[in-house]
């Protein structure tokens, strides 16, 4: 466990480094997070039919998935571990006594864990003082709050195991811009960060239900603003760690594949 | 120690002609060639021993280090490291080795250089003592002092080099693979690394395979060496009997007072003549140097005298054109 540790403790302490980049992205976060507001504000003052969701419900996911953005999102991309792979410097990686898999997930882990830490006070600091109703405000409960922590702890693991689905791909195609701009653009969409998925129509509903995507970033968020009570909550735990299972055992599986046919040209 | 049977590697390589036509008929047809890297290459080493890997560009060095360290799997044959199979049991069997691959590099370009070293500590679980004890001699022999603190991104490429080797050294292992170790090294760097290499050989017996195109660093390293070329083991002995064999000519070098007439002596060729210098090519094979330089002697007053071997490089040139590489 402990060269793990490492590799995250590594990735996390280079990934601190780039504060003045955080100190950017939280006025970006906060640029994004009126200009989603503004939108539905519209929509909800001017729509005849009530919408499943509260107003109030839908500006705290809002300001959660601003704030968590490096939590949850699949765009978030390494190009260390891009670069290894199509430059053959895996080669290094590889004479390491250490499973790769695992390696990666603790150095992706480290990536969105310094980015999320450098970000996610500020946000959630500020848009707490907001006006009434555009605040962020606490949860209900004790329980919503430890329900939301977890979802959100698993959540981030999902997105790891995708995200190296991802990555792993990239070595039979060895250019990265087409695996992540489909998996941006479906996983984002069906993961609820582009419409949020209470307005969706029931048939897509049940689709985003039935894949990986909005257990990462919609759950949790929504738990938090009490739009999901707490026993399909813990429910979805189980889904949770279902999908972590399987997208790990497969992507583990599949890298084992993709080291053995690998090959490292020149020098 | 190692043991390498049979070993055989092809590569599927994608070709096409220049331009844009072509590449747009290869994005329909594409044609592969078969590249034979490694063909029924065998040999062994024992302990301690130091080996230089030599061979010409593409004659497959690289890639027999990698199947050696566990990265490439060979299409046949076996290999045998401290009994284990480097691609079958790649973890049991990269933690006894150390690897330097010249033109890459293993540390972390934008964290100082002790910091990779404490995270190569935890990779390999290398105990506190030990660690301490291993950076102490590193530090010392590879004159690491001041560039331990230094982020790897700006270091210059001696200074990395010798980091790089530093750092593939820490665990301690058994076998230490260099794949072109000194590539762009000042003079005192190359010095100093090889003299490394010499004294971890001498006191903890580790074995060396080094790959390198500098052949003052087999001259200086190796005992052994093996030669392979369009993926073909050629050679695998002493370096000193391949001098024997393929020294065929030695050079002498006479600095004399003024001489002018002409030099003829037999199986003897005057490379270059001045009124002060002359220097000569002696066919050993045939004449001793000692009587070549008794008959100059009597020609002319000298006033000094030097013979010297060709260099490897030649024999290797040589070699490389009896083998047909």
């Amino acid at each position: 466990m402990k060269p793990y540790l490492s590799f995250f403790k590594m990735s996390l302490l280079r990934n601190l480094q780039y504060r003045i980049a955080a100190l950017a992205g939280i006025a970006t976060q906060f640029f994004f997070g009126f200009i989603f507001i503004m939108i539905f504000k519209g929509f909800y003052s001017y729509s005849s039919i009530t919408p499943d969701i509260s107003f109030k419900a839908l500006v705290q996911t809002v300001w959660l998935q601003q704030s968590f953005l490096f939590f949850i999102m699949l765009w978030l991309r390494d190009n260390e571990i891009f670069h290894m792979i199509t430059t053959g410097q895996i080669a290094y990686e590889m004479v390491r006594p250490t499973h790769m898999y695992f390696y990666w997930s603790a150095k992706l882990l480290g990536q969105r864990l310094a980015g999320g830490v450098l970000r996610f006070l500020p946000i959630l600091f500020i848009a707490c003082f907001l006006p009434e109703p555009y605040n962020l405000v606490l949860p209900d409960s004790f329980t919503t709050l430890i329900l939301f922590l977890t979802t959100l702890v698993l959540g981030l693991i999902l997105i790891i195991t995708l995200t190296m689905i991802i990555y792993i791909s990239v070595f039979y195609t060895l250019s990265p811009t087409g695996s992540f701009l489909l998996f941006r653009v479906l996983g984002e969409f069906l993961g609820g960060a582009t419409i949020p998925i209470p307005l969706m129509p029931d048939t897509l509903k049940t689709i985003t239900y039935l894949l990986p995507f909005r257990y990462s970033g919609d759950l949790p968020f929504r738990i938090y603003a009490g739009h999901i009570h707490h026993e399909e909550a813990v429910i979805s735990i189980f889904v949770q760690i279902f999908w972590i299972l399987l997208l790990g055992v497969s992507g583990n599986y599949w890298m084992k594949h993709a080291l053995k046919k690998i090959v490292v040209q020149g020098g | 120690m190692i043991k390498v049977n049979h070993i055989n590697k092809t590569f599927k390589v994608a070709k096409r002609k220049a331009g844009v036509l072509s590449s747009i008929k290869s994005l329909f047809f594409q044609k592969f060639t078969k590249v034979q890297a490694l063909q029924d290459i065998s040999f062994s080493i024992k302990e301690g021993e130091i080996v230089g890997y030599i061979g010409p560009n593409g004659a497959g060095k690289s890639t027999t280090i990698k199947i050696m360290s566990g990265i490439l799997t060979p299409d046949s044959g076996t290999c045998k490291i401290l009994d284990k199979t480097p691609w079958l049991e790649r973890i049991e069997h990269v933690k006894n080795i150390g690897v330097v691959f010249g033109q890459r590099s293993q540390l972390w370009w934008d964290v100082p250089v002790v910091d990779s070293f404490e995270l190569i500590k935890d990779i390999y679980r290398i105990t506190d003592a030990h660690y301490e004890e291993t950076l102490n001699l590193l530090t010392d022999s590879l004159n690491l002092h001041d560039i331990l603190k230094t982020p790897v991104r700006q270091l210059s490429l001696g200074q990395r080099i010798r980091c790089e080797i530093a750092a593939s050294l820490l665990h301690n292992p058994k076998i230490l693979f260099l794949d072109e170790p000194t590539i762009g090294l000042d003079a005192v760097s190359k010095i100093a690394v090889r003299n490394f290499i010499k004294a971890i050989n001498e006191k903890r017996k580790t074995t060396v395979i080094l790959t390198t195109h500098d052949m003052s660093d087999i001259e200086a390293l190796a005992t052994r060496i093996i030669l392979i070329g369009k993926g073909q083991l050629l050679y695998d002995g002493n370096l000193e009997h391949l001098k024997e064999k393929y020294i065929t000519h030695k050079k002498i070098i006479v600095d004399h007072y003024e001489y002018q007439s002409k030099i003829d002596l037999p199986y003897t060729e005057v490379l270059k003549t001045t009124p002060d210098r002359t220097i000569l090519s002696v066919n050993i094979k045939e004449i001793k140097v000692s009587s070549i330089i008794q008959q100059l002697s009597g020609l002319m007053e000298i006033h000094d005298i030097t013979v010297e071997d060709p260099p490897v490089e030649e024999i290797i040139v040589d070699l490389y054109r009896e083998y047909e590489i």
